[in-house]
């Protein structure tokens, strides 16, 4: 065995071929990495370029300005204001939802529970994240909104308010989470150090393990800020489909995925200024996720903290 | 304090009663009395017994694995959130029980602090740190934080070198520094007693002996429980030294005792460095 090992070291014909083993792994790998690199070049390509397209027939002012959007009527406006308050609204009422009750739920498995119950908890929590969203989506229309209307007469079936709840149920797992990971990474010897100072388990877990964990309990903000933004199914079967410039949580509204769902499930033609919106609506849903992402990097950054 | 030093060395473990005798009470701070623990089902702590002086340096030494880190957890009542833990027997604090079931291991820890073998100060500043005790008994008064936090690490001998970076992160002083900063956290609460779990073991010689002068300092206020696993270390900083072998109190007494004329073999095998 010795021997054979020996051999092989010194078989120059074994490091040629190992040689070029390498080099083919090396240009393998590179073709992966590169496959996801094109393909948001691609997708941010042609965004961009139907986009430019898009304001050259309808000037950025009116997009930015007017109240009104009915690209697909014979009175056009082309205000995406509508729009993006809608999202706006539903993302806002998921994160009501999702951040306290998702940040209480993570001290509650990572500093109340054993581990055992942390265990068989976080999973059946995760499982919600799997169902599919047009479930959630008929939930809300469904279930949510009639309950809803019991107490709050006048409301429509379609509103913000129901998928806004729903929406945040289903970001939930993300929150509680990944928070729970930030705060179980926290050192146990910082918790020894607050007990040892006469906390009780609740200032331990809010004036210790929270700002320990915070740069990581900010990320899953960030991350299920982008998913509510970017949720469509659920916004588009019971949110409605009328592009209201409101902050009323009851009345119908039309967020800018649904609006990209409505156009590109329906029979507009390519090349036309209806087909072009969808692009320039997916841009600024592409910048607000972007400008998010960046906004949750930074305060990851200013507020990381660091353990000996 | 007459009194205090004719105290008799316990020569078998279990035999409580002798010093309960031979000294008086007024000068205990705690006493220790019959304790056993188990994690689970193995017994970490044998009918221990042993009186800790008032104002007074006591050092717990043995060799890794001999319960001293699981005595001193008992004092302030850490090793309450393992489950699996239990104790028989009593620690009286001023003739109170800390075990007993009317005491809440919260004021346990408020009367008795403690610092960690590794330095564990939080990721805040260093004002912030000291100030965290009295945050969370509610003291919201500036002034009075301030004179704390003043007063706080004046005694741990660090005011000196931090009064004009008070503000900056507590991460950014050295090993030494964030040790005193973890006493001075720990005096923040105006503890009676101070409980130090092998203080000096990420330090290196020059931060040992600036807390080891430090050790002597507070010992005029405060009553200090040290374990140790340096024996030049207890023989320099410690009073009383008690030495524990596999959960059993083999030997306690007056330090020069223990150290020159150990009245038991385990204990001169340990100290002579013939085991251990």
């Amino acid at each position: 065995m010795c021997f054979y090992v020996f051999i092989s070291m010194i078989d120059p014909n074994r490091k040629k071929i190992r040689a070029r083993q390498e080099f083919l792994i090396k240009v393998l790998l590179l073709f992966c990495g590169m496959v996801s690199v094109l393909t948001t070049l691609g997708i941010v390509g042609v965004l961009v370029f139907e986009t430019i397209t898009f304001f050259t027939r309808v000037p950025i002012f009116d997009f930015l300005t007017d109240t009104q959007w009915t690209p697909l009527f014979t009175n056009k406006h082309f205000g995406i204001l509508p729009l993006f308050t809608a999202t706006l609204l539903t993302s806002v009422i998921a994160m009501l939802v999702a951040i306290p009750l998702g940040l209480l739920i993570a001290i509650f498995l990572s500093e109340y529970v054993s581990s055992d119950v942390r265990r068989v908890l976080k999973p059946i929590l995760e499982i919600l994240a799997g169902v599919p969203t047009i479930v959630y989506g008929y939930f809300a229309l469904l279930f949510v909104t009639p309950i809803l209307q019991k107490f709050i007469p006048g409301m429509n079936g379609f509103n913000s308010l129901s998928p806004g709840i729903v929406m945040g149920i289903m970001i939930l797992p993300l929150i509680s989470s990944l928070s729970e990971d930030a705060m179980y990474a926290v050192p146990q010897s910082l918790r020894d150090a607050a007990f040892a100072l006469g906390s009780s388990r609740l200032q331990v877990a809010f004036k210790v393990v929270v700002p320990a964990a915070f740069s990581g309990i900010t990320a899953s903000f960030i991350l299920a800020v982008s998913r509510a933004v970017g949720e469509t199914m659920l916004m588009a079967i019971a949110a409605g489909q009328m592009p209201n410039l409101t902050l009323n949580p009851l009345v119908p509204i039309e967020t800018m995925t649904t609006y990209i769902v409505q156009v590109s499930l329906g029979d507009t033609p390519y090349g036309t200024l209806e087909y072009q919106t969808i692009f320039a609506v997916g841009t600024v849903l592409f910048l607000s996720t972007l400008v998010l992402n960046i906004i949750g990097g930074k305060l990851r950054a200013h507020y990381r903290e660091m353990y000996v | 304090m007459d009194k205090t030093q004719n105290i008799k060395k316990i020569v078998l473990p279990g035999i409580e009663t002798m010093n309960k005798i031979t000294t008086n009470p007024e000068h205990f701070v705690l006493s220790v009395q019959d304790l056993s623990a188990w994690y689970g089902t193995a017994q970490v702590l044998k009918n221990i017994s042993f009186n800790i002086q008032r104002h007074q340096v006591t050092a717990i030494i043995g060799p890794s694995g001999c319960g001293k880190s699981t005595l001193i957890r008992c004092f302030n009542r850490m090793n309450d959130f393992m489950p699996v833990f239990r104790t028989t027997g009593s620690i009286l604090l001023e003739g109170q029980d800390l075990y007993s079931s009317n005491i809440d291991p919260v004021e346990v820890r408020l009367k008795i602090g403690m610092v960690f073998q590794k330095q564990n100060p939080f990721p805040k500043s260093i004002y912030e740190n000291v100030v965290y005790g009295p945050r969370v008994l509610g003291i919201k008064n500036k002034k009075k934080l301030d004179q704390v936090v003043e007063d706080s690490l004046k005694r741990a001998a660090l005011w000196d070198e931090v009064n004009h970076k008070l503000k900056s992160n507590a991460l950014s002083l050295s090993g030494g520094q964030q040790q005193r900063l973890c006493i001075a956290r720990a005096l923040a609460n105006e503890p009676e007693v101070l409980l130090l779990d092998e203080p000096c073991s990420a330090l290196d010689p020059i931060a040992t002996a600036k807390i080891e002068e430090l050790i002597q300092e507070l010992k005029r206020n405060y009553t200090i429980v040290i374990v140790t696993h340096n024996m030049q270390q207890a023989a320099r900083v410690s009073d009383y030294t008690a030495y524990l072998l596999l959960g059993s109190l083999i030997e306690f007494g007056e330090t020069k005792a223990v150290f020159t004329t150990p009245s038991r073999k385990e204990t001169e095998d340990y100290i002579t460095g013939r085991f251990g």
